[in-house]
């Protein structure tokens, strides 16, 4: 079937406040950088941002219809790097992240397997023929992305594992989710959680985890230790004030990291209350803009893709800006096209492509 | 059926931007929250965050003799810190690091792993008092190992050898029950507060007052730059009524001996010397005592941490029969009373023997004191009964604390028939009383209580509080200080106290129980006593208490008229109180020897006060010289001087 492509149906609108959220990104990581050892990281952002624009036009480029066709070897080869990761990886930090490049360069396979979970998702669902989600559906979808889930979770990498569950979430919503379902993965959820805390037997979670977790509630409670990052952001963020400030938990690093999991924090002591809704509105008039394409998507497999990216989005930002704010713990979840980070950027940018991918094709038929 | 082409549920979609709103109202509220509604209260975390108080400690006061002689002094301590926001791999570093600081660089890695929790920008201390050369390595090598700095502190510098470190004490961080009481509110913790002795007593006179200054600080805790300051208050240098010279003849008296010895100027209380033993070095816990060190302090059966002259409760044996003796010539016993000693007597159906198995013959007060002849106070006991000899014994102070002003001094027990049914719910049988009267039995007394009591004797009833510092030298107002000044007259007929010290006097001459301890030239009146090892607890249950070895003690005066210093000497395990005399006038000697080499001063007749002036010996303190002065009101004539001065001494009414 030829289709007519073309890059005038690019979604430009979308392009621009992106590159308005990086932009302001770049000015942060400068802000917070200047004067430390990561001097000159806002201009590695750049190149990273360029290059995720590049990459974002080529994965444009391929029809995603014909990779949904060839999704399940990307799974296969996706589940693959995750086993090798496990047996080969790098041990760093006490968790199995990394494998070793030749050049000395790191690779982290759970990044990437977020698209082709997004990919998975969606053909999944979209080849699903009724109304409803039915039992077998609901097992076969939550294992789809389970499987990887838990796999990263050995590594261990709760945050990153954490960011599977939004594509699951949103695929099986919008598959036909029935409200039993839901509420029986709701009670689930409850009752492992508790498990995972509460009954010393079982080690799901490691206990410098389980502290992450729950120190947020109460930052006073270890000031110096997991709690210690959560109270100096928002001190950062409440001193910000209403229209910002000079910024001293920032420059006199008492935030953790300002250029990366906090920038958020960095940019709110800045710019005050006015400048972080400023930053929130840009994420939701990006966010709208995705919905929008995904209604207008030539077929239901483009309409999950979109909405995959759009649930992988929101959560990032809900998980970060309530980690700055004080209202969600700490898992090292960066901020999406802000925070500093080739491998974020990067997979923003090409989670985007397939966005302008589905959009580009939205007049076939 | 369901196309391929099939739209996605548009209302689950609308649900799902419903959601994205909620989420972006969730956070916006939550920034509302900070930057808006608790503005304020985070600006002003940022505030503190950046602004440090660090303190400036203050050093701590001297302690001094009572000459101006530096007993305790400050110096400057430099403690190693590893700071580890340096983006140095410490690990790698710590061989060298270990090699300049004289540290096993294992220990070096076990500490840093130790720490490794704690947040970046606390440095870890690394070894504290480092030495000269350790120092040195440190500067020169600022630009090979930047991650490690120092901190100076004063830290306080006592004598060697634990000589003095009972009544000087020692300092420590204050501890978390310190901090409940009522004197130590004051300060939080941290702060480094005397723990015992008389860096405990005048601790707030001594501590000063630490300033502060406000820096302006980053999160590694580094100074960028400076508010203000305020300057540090240094605390008071504290004067000891204690003579350095003395406190030496004291220490080589006990040195390798338990016990402990006790020397005071009976006209004002003040101590001339205290010695406790076995000792301690409190240079030890002014570092950090190693939990081996302490531990061997602590289950030490001899006790070094006890300051015996305060806290070491015993049966005092025959110096006790000083007391009786008081007793017994006030009731109008002892005058009259002739005793013939056989070597035992019988009293309550039970033969109490005497130390001289083959008896004293006829016995009266006088030879009754220089021989102490047990039977002579067993019977002077049974004619008193105990509630007499209770209430001469606590009118002197025995069995309650003297007031001295150290900390934790115990107050002993003189029983009574009170005593005896508060405590054991029993009568008081006559028998205890046999006894009582020889210094055995349920009595214990510490030996400060017996060096007041017998000083009392020794002044024919002026009864002084006993003390370290001059309470005259406190600031205005230093109530603490006040009661040391008080004097308590005990009525005490003037033929008793001529009789009594007369045959006091008579102990160290060839008729008394200590010839052996007499130095010639010198007039020392005074009293031994072997006591055996009693214990209240032990007492209870002991039936051999000949396993124990005896306590030898002395308590004697010099001169005998009108005494200048009184000395107290507990000996344990001595055996015999003639041992215990011989270290009493090894002080005394001192004392004496050190009167005669300072050369005497002519001091002017102050006007009114003085009737006739004299020459005395004057040691360089014109505050001394006035005491003697006002002792001096009643000297007429000095080569008459003992006899006029036993009708007149002070107190006497």
């Amino acid at each position: 079937m030829a289709r007519y492509v073309s890059f005038r149906d690019f979604d430009w609108v979308l392009l621009i406040f992106v590159l308005l959220i990086c932009g302001l990104g770049v000015m942060e990581i400068h802000s917070a950088t200047v004067h430390t050892k990561f001097a000159g990281s806002h201009v590695k952002q750049v190149y990273w941002i360029i290059g995720g624009v590049g990459a974002m036009f080529l994965m444009s480029l391929v029809n995603y219809q014909a990779l949904l066709e060839k999704v399940h070897w990307f799974y296969v080869a996706a589940v693959a790097s995750l086993m090798a990761v496990l047996v080969f990886g790098t041990k760093a930090l006490g968790a199995r992240r990394w494998i070793k490049m030749p050049g000395g360069n790191h690779f982290q396979p759970s990044e990437w397997v977020k698209l082709i979970l997004i990919l998975a998702v969606a053909k999944y669902f979209a080849d699903m023929r009724q109304r409803e989600l039915t039992w077998p559906d609901f097992l076969k979808a939550g294992a789809i992305v389970g499987i990887p889930m838990l796999m990263v979770l050995k590594q261990p990498d709760l945050g990153t594992a954490l960011t599977y569950l939004p594509i699951a979430a949103m695929g099986m919503f919008l598959g036909g989710l029935q409200w039993r379902q839901g509420l029986t993965v709701v009670l689930l959820a409850v009752v492992g959680v508790g498990v995972a805390f509460y009954v010393p037997q079982v080690h799901i979670l490691k206990s410098y985890q389980k502290q992450r977790l729950t120190s947020y509630q109460d930052p006073d409670s270890d000031p110096q230790g997991s709690g210690y990052q959560v109270k100096q952001s928002m001190i950062a963020v409440g001193s910000g004030g209403l229209w910002g400030g000079k910024g001293s938990q920032t420059h006199g690093a008492f935030l953790p990291i300002p250029q990366t999991d906090f920038i958020f924090a960095a940019f709110s002591e800045e710019h005050g209350f006015v400048g972080a809704l400023g930053v929130l509105l840009l994420y939701f008039i990006v966010l709208m803009r995705l919905t929008q394409n995904a209604q207008t998507a030539p077929d239901r497999a483009g309409t999950f893709v979109v909405m995959g990216v759009v649930a992988v989005l929101s959560f990032h930002i809900l998980v970060n800006v309530g980690m700055v704010v004080g209202f969600m713990p700490v898992t090292g979840i960066p901020l999406p096209l802000m925070s500093y980070g080739g491998s974020s950027v990067l997979f923003m940018f090409l989670a985007l492509g397939m966005v302008m991918n589905v959009r580009m094709r939205r007049f076939v038929n | 059926m369901f196309g391929r082409d099939e739209k996605v549920s548009a209302i689950r979609l609308t649900a799902a931007q419903y959601a994205i709103v909620g989420i972006f109202l969730i956070l916006a509220y939550g920034l509302w929250r900070l930057q808006v509604m608790q503005s304020d209260y985070y600006s002003l975390a940022a505030e503190k965050n950046r602004i440090r108080n660090v303190p400036v400690l203050a050093p701590r006061g001297k302690i001094l003799d009572r000459y101006g002689r530096t007993i305790v002094d400050n110096y400057p301590s430099f403690s190693a810190l590893l700071l580890r926001d340096s983006s140095r791999d410490l690990a790698a570093d710590a061989d060298l690091i270990g090699q300049g600081l004289h540290m096993d660089p294992k220990d070096v890695r076990a500490r840093i792993r130790r720490f490794a929790s704690m947040p970046q920008y606390q440095p870890i201390f690394l070894k504290e008092d480092i030495t000269p050369d350790e120092l040195q390595f440190i500067e020169a090598h600022r630009n090979e190992l930047p991650e490690l700095d120092t901190i100076m502190a004063h830290r306080r510098l006592y004598p060697r050898n634990g000589f003095m470190a009972h009544l000087i004490g020692y300092v420590g961080e204050v501890s978390e029950d310190m901090l409940n009481q009522p004197q130590f509110e004051l300060y939080s913790a941290g702060d480094v507060v005397g723990i015992s002795g008389v860096e405990r007593q005048y601790n707030n006179l001594l501590m000063g007052t630490n300033g502060s200054r406000q820096a302006l600080v980053d999160s590694h805790g580094r100074e960028v730059g400076r508010l203000g300051e305020t300057e540090a208050i240094p605390g008071r240098p504290l004067r000891l009524t204690v003579d350095i010279d003395l406190q030496i003849a004291a220490e080589e008296a006990l040195a390798g001996k338990n016990g402990a010895i006790v020397a005071m100027d009976p006209h004002t209380g003040e101590i001339l010397a205290m010695v406790s033993g076995p000792s301690f070095d409190p240079n030890d816990f002014s570092v950090h005592v190693s939990r081996d060190e302490w531990n061997k302090l602590v289950t030490d059966p001899d006790k070094p941490l006890l300051n015996k002259a305060i806290q070491a409760q015993l049966a005092p044996g025959s110096t006790f029969k000083i007391i009786m003796s008081m007793a017994g010539w006030q009731e109008g016993i002892a005058q009259d009373l002739h005793v013939n000693c056989a070597g035992s007597a019988e009293f309550y159906g039970r033969r109490f023997g005497c130390w001289v198995k083959g008896g004293h013959g006829p016995v009266t007060l006088e030879k009754a004191i220089y021989q102490s002849c047990d039977v002579f106070f067993y019977t002077l006991a049974n004619k008193l009964g105990i509630e007499k000899i209770a209430k001469y014994a606590t009118d002197l102070g025995l069995g309650q604390k003297t007031g001295i002003d150290l900390p934790n001094e115990v107050s002993g027990v003189m029983p009574s028939e009170e005593w005896k049914i508060r405590n054991f719910k029993q009568k008081w049988f006559a028998g205890e009383t046999i006894s009582v009267g020889i210094g055995q039995g349920a009595i214990a007394i510490t030996p400060v209580q017996l060096l007041r009591a017998i000083s009392a004797i020794s002044m024919g009833g002026k009864m002084v509080v006993p003390h370290v510092i001059n309470p005259t030298d406190m600031p205005p107002g230093y109530v603490e200080a006040s009661h040391l000044t008080e004097v308590k007259n005990v009525a005490f007929d003037s033929n008793g106290w001529t009789l009594i010290t007369d045959a006091m006097g008579r102990v160290l001459l060839p008729e008394g129980t200590a010839p052996s301890a007499h130095v010639p030239g010198i007039d020392i009146a005074g009293k031994t006593g072997s006591a055996q090892v009693v214990s209240l607890a032990l007492r209870a249950k002991a039936k051999n208490q000949d396993e124990f070895a005896q306590n030898g003690w002395f308590v004697g005066f010099t001169p005998r008229r009108n005494p200048d210093i009184v000395v107290c000497v507990l000996f344990q395990g001595g055996e015999h109180g003639r041992l215990a005399a011989r270290l009493a006038t090894q002080v005394i000697k001192a004392y004496v020897e050190k009167q005669k080499r300072t050369p005497q001063k002519m001091v002017q007749k102050p006007a009114g006060t003085v009737d006739v002036g004299g020459l005395w010996n004057a040691p360089d303190s014109d505050r001394n010289s006035r005491d003697k002065l006002e002792g001096g009101r009643f000297e007429v004539d000095l080569p008459k001087r003992p006899p006029v001065l036993a009708t007149a001494a002070p107190g006497m009414n």
